[in-house]
């Protein structure tokens, strides 16, 4: 596929108390960003599951973006400093399954850096798109030898079960 | 069951099983007769008589309780599992290879190709010049030989066919498996689709010595000496017993080795590898980016056979490309 | 036109299938042992960390995990260039030889001992544990689960778990056993000697002293006439823990002597279309196909090799076990297949032995059980024999112990080739002119059972799914005819 008409499918998990209000301000003060991405509000940074970004993919997402409030600016105090040292975690697994390292980022950006946030997703998307789709569900899909193969089975042992009855 | 009943109907089986989820079962000891007292077993591979044409013949839901172990990879096992659901009222996942993919879940990162290629083509002690590999059919002097498919992708029983109950463990140990048989008999079963087992952690039964989990270097096992009474987890080692359902008694820990995760995740748990990655992430003792992704990438050289050594065919994780990593 | 095929055999710690193709004479033309799974653990072990192997392999096999740790953690050794403390030698030594103990127990009274015991006219339904109790006497059951429950309760106590023990590491163990743990051990152990002398005296009882049987062992249906493979320590003697492979020739003198390292110097491995167990064959001899005889590669892996490639054994009572069975078979190399039975016990008498000898060792307790690896990892083969035939560990890594490739030959994969023979020849010798009948089936099955196969090993899937299927086909390979000694 051509990666000029792709538009990626990217999931954005924000901090309701920082990025998530960025977002909006960047919305309502009509600072334009691509579409694509998908924004899921979560309390803190902090309540972000690792297993959330595994999903998305899974589900056919072709990134997932992050962003919460700036170290040291946390409203449940260090949260985001549990997030960021899983962050890291997570993305040394990506990258150990393959998955390039654009694919899933961590912003920092405050209620008040809509034009920023704004950035980040542009920036994002580009990346995304460059990179081209992700395939995860794709690849988990057996080809069509493993029906035949069931029903050559099937067949078998019906014939069997004839001949014994 | 209650006495006077008539006898219910169990069958075991192993799909691409390493065979220990049965010889765990035999570990039960003298109490399979109690077993034989309650069920006719209608088929169990490896220590009774059973054949799949009779299984074939049975009425739908006619087994009462069957006990399936192992994943499933070819099309052979995949017959069986949706053979034995029909056929059975209630299909238990055993073990951890029917319930995650276990160990030979691994073989995920792959797929059959790649898989081939090392096995039949790359195999330093191989002689096989025209490059030869297994055929669904071959045609030999005498006729035709078939063997079954094997597929790209490892998955769980409950991936293939529904399941009613898992068992963990790998295996699970002999005391759970008759724990879970009296839960069978007694008709005390959990809600259908739940986990039969214990609800902590390993760290609840481990009787190490906890202090607090602070760390700044992650060591190998081969590495270090490790202090006989102390966390394991807190002298740098990966124990994975911080997030994984108890139930064996913390018997890695009690000789000296860290827990590999062989129980799976608790309840509520949909990931076990990111439940595990979130709890070892937490005991870092680092703020700094730059010294947090060092720690990591010194200690932990391989954060996929870490986390998810069992869980990696129930997990969310999938091949980079279909031609394998 | 009927299917045969007898499914699924019991008591086979594995699947297979096995396809006997008749001619237009209705005699026996071709069989086939299919091994129906493969798991690939040689693939996605690579990127692991080496350290690792010890409780991946573990999972190949759950009826001889120990097996797969013990060669797995040896392996590690080279590995990392590290010598174990003489300490954790001895205590890796004990374990194995309670592990072989144990599971040579298994296979006599339940898999393919009853055969015997039983009877070989025995309908099949008796020829289990069940009926060895009801012939030999109520006191056997308990003998032999008391046996094999102190056997798991010591493996255990070492390894941490009974099924995939999590204890070997590269320079030694995880932990040492303590002066109460080691009385227990021998006291377990002395008890474990009785049982095998015991053992040893029923297989005299029931089999030795039935000429019919004698016949039957010594009979040209179930032999072969192959190379046999064995471990041996510096004297020559059975070994399971550590030492050289012995090859000798179907005259029983030595063809070679090698360093396990260099196993790829001595063994190949075939590939064929209708399997996915590969076949090892002597690479000074060549691959002459399914054939026996001295210009053929193949070779044998069993308990009855390991006595045959070797000079007797190393502890007193089972030396003179030894002697008394090739007394009793007229000299050495053995080349029947049903011996095996037989030798099995005279190894189960020598892993007792040296359970107690090493249990009464004054190092066992010494907390020296490691060496802390100080070199740079890179490439190491592993070789203990499991109890169903040579088990060869190969890996290599890069300078951080992560795995970059992977090379396993699992015991009963040695055995691939012969197994095939052994059947084939007992379906030649019992399937004339289309006639079949359900006894010689039990032949065919019993040729299969000496060799104790373990599929799951083989295939690193054990036992498991359809475990074994005979179909007889016709020439045309279409149509089958279905006959089987369950049916009614
Ligand atoms: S769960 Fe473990 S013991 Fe059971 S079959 Fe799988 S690998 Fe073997
Ligand atoms: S982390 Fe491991 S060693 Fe520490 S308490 Fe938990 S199970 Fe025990
Ligand atoms: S300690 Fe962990 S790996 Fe060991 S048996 Fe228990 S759950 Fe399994
Ligand atoms: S509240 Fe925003 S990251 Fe914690």
């Amino acid at each position: 596929m051509s990666n000029e008409n792709f538009e990626p499918k990217i999931v954005g998990f924000m901090c309701n108390w920082c990025s998530y209000r960025a977002a909006d301000l960047a919305g309502s003060a009509r600072i334009k960003y691509p579409p694509n991405v998908r924004i899921i509000r979560v309390m803190c940074s902090g309540r972000m599951d690792p297993a959330f970004v595994t999903k998305a993919l899974s589900l056919g997402a072709d990134g997932v973006m992050l962003a919460g409030c700036h170290p040291g600016e946390c409203h449940y105090i260090d949260q985001n400093y549990k997030a960021m040292r899983r962050y890291h975690l997570l993305k040394h697994m990506l990258a150990a399954l393959g998955v390039e390292d654009e694919r899933v980022r961590l912003f920092w950006r405050s209620a008040a850096e809509g034009e920023q946030l704004a950035e980040a997703i542009t920036e994002f998307v580009a990346d995304i798109k460059k990179l081209g789709p992700l395939h995860w569900p794709d690849n988990w899909e057996e080809s069509d030898e493993r029906l035949e193969a069931l029903e050559a089975i099937v067949k078998e042992h019906e014939e069997v079960m004839e001949v014994n009855s | 069951m209650s006495e006077g009943k008539a006898k219910g109907k169990l069958a075991v089986y192993w799909a691409a099983s390493c065979g220990g989820c049965d010889i765990s079962t035999l570990g039960i000891d003298t109490k399979i007769l109690d077993v034989a007292e309650h069920f006719d077993i209608v088929m169990w591979p490896c220590a009774a008589d059973g054949k799949v044409h009779d299984i074939e013949k049975m009425a739908d839901g006619e087994i009462d309780v069957c006990l399936f172990n192992g994943g499933i990879r070819t099309s052979e096992q995949e017959y069986m599992a949706q053979l034995l659901r029909k056929k059975s009222k209630v299909l238990v996942a055993f073990g951890s290879c029917a319930s995650e993919g276990c160990i030979p879940g691994l073989g995920n990162l792959n797929d059959k190709a790649s898989c081939f290629k090392t096995v039949y083509h790359d195999s330093p002690s191989l002689d096989n010049p025209n490059g030869v590999e297994p055929q669904p059919v071959t045609e030999v002097p005498e006729g035709k030989l078939h063997l079954p498919v094997y597929y790209d992708t490892l998955k769980t029983l409950g991936q293939t066919v529904k399941v009613d109950y898992m068992l963990p463990g790998c295996p699970p140990e002999s005391d759970r498996i008759w724990d879970a048989i009296v839960a069978i008999l007694e008709n005390k079963l959990p809600e259908p689709g739940s986990v039969i087992g214990s609800n902590t952690t390993v760290c609840d039964e481990c009787p190490r010595k906890r202090e607090e989990k602070k760390i700044k270097k992650f060591y190998r096992t081969w590495e270090i000496e490790v202090d006989p009474d102390r966390c394991l987890l807190e002298q740098g080692l990966l124990c994975a017993g911080i997030a994984t359902r108890a139930g064996c008694g913390a018997l890695c820990p009690q000789v000296n080795s860290p827990c590999i995760g062989c129980y799976g995740p608790n309840n509520g748990v949909e990931d076990h590898g990111m439940q595990l990655l979130s709890a070892v992430a937490s005991v870092i003792d680092s703020e700094d980016p730059d010294e947090i992704d060092a720690i990591i990438k010194e200690g932990i050289p391989d954060p996929v056979g870490s986390f998810y050594r069992f869980s990696l065919a129930q997990s969310n994780l999938r091949r980079k490309n279909k031609a394998g990593v | 036109m009927k299917r045969i095929s007898i499914d699924p055999i019991t008591r086979l710690e594995g699947h297979g299938k096995i396809d006997i193709f008749l001619n237009e004479e209705g005699d026996v033309a071709n069989c086939y042992l299919q091994i129906p799974e493969l798991r690939g653990f040689e693939k996605f072990c690579v990127g692991r960390p080496a350290e690792d192997m010890p409780n991946l392999t573990n999972r190949i096999c759950g009826v001889c995990p120990e097996a797969h740790h013990m060669a797995a953690t040896k392996a590690l050794d080279k590995v990392w260039s590290v010598d174990p403390p003489s300490a954790a030698k001895k205590l890796r030594e004990m374990f194995y030889s309670i592990f072989f103990a144990t599971d040579h127990t298994t296979h006599f009274y339940a898999l393919g001992g009853p055969d015997f015991v039983v009877g070989p006219d025995a309908p099949p339904a008796q020829r289990n544990v069940l009926g060895v109790i009801a012939k030999v006497g109520m006191d056997v059951g308990g003998k032999v689960l008391k046996m094999r429950r102190d056997g798991h309760a010591l493996i255990k106590l070492l390894g941490g778990r009974a099924v995939h023990p999590n204890w070997g590491l590269p320079g030694g163990v995880s932990r040492g056993i303590t002066e109460e743990q080691r009385k227990e051990i021998e006291a377990r152990g002395r008890e474990a000697i009785e049982f095998a002398k015991f053992s040893l005296q029923v297989f005299e009882d029931i089999v030795l002293k039935n000429s019919a049987y004698v016949d039957l062992i010594t009979g040209g249906v179930y032999t072969h006439e192959t190379y046999n493979m064995g471990m041996v320590d510096e004297n020559n003697k059975v070994n399971f823990y550590d030492g050289k492979l012995r090859v000798v020739g179907p005259d029983g003198k030595e063809l070679v002597k090698y360093d396990p390292k260099d196993y790829r110097e001595h063994v190949a491995e075939r590939v064929e279309p209708w399997s996915y167990l590969k076949f090892p064959y002597l690479k000074a001899v060549g691959w002459k196909g399914f054939v026996d005889g001295k210009d053929s590669g193949v070779y044998k892996c069993t308990p009855l090799s390991r006595l045959n490639a070797s000079d007797g054994m190393a502890t007193p009572l089972a030396q003179e076990q030894y002697e008394k069975m090739y007394a009793t078979l007229g000299g050495k190399p053995v080349h029947h297949t049903l011996a095996t039975h037989w030798a099995r016990l005279v190894e189960l008498l020598y892993a007792t032995e040296r359970w107690v000898e090493l249990a009464t060792d004054e190092e066992i307790t010494s907390p020296k059980f490691r060496t802390i690896p100080t070199e740079t990892p890179r490439e190491g083969i592993g070789c203990v024999e499991a109890p169903r035939g040579t088990l060869t560990h190969h890996y290599v890594t890069d300078e951080r112990g992560i795995l970059t490739n992977v090379n396993l030959i699992v015991g009963t994969t040695n055995n691939n080739a012969p197994i095939c023979m052994s059947v084939k020849k007992a379906a030649q010798g019992l399937i004339k002119k289309g006639q079949v009948s359900e006894g010689l089936l039990n032949m065919v099955e019993m040729a299969f059972r000496a060799y104790d196969p373990c599929f799951g090993c083989a295939t690193h899937s054990l036992p498991g799914q359809m475990p074994l299927e005979v179909n007889l086909r016709r020439p045309d390979g279409e149509v089958i005819e279905k006959l089987s000694q369950y049916l009614d």
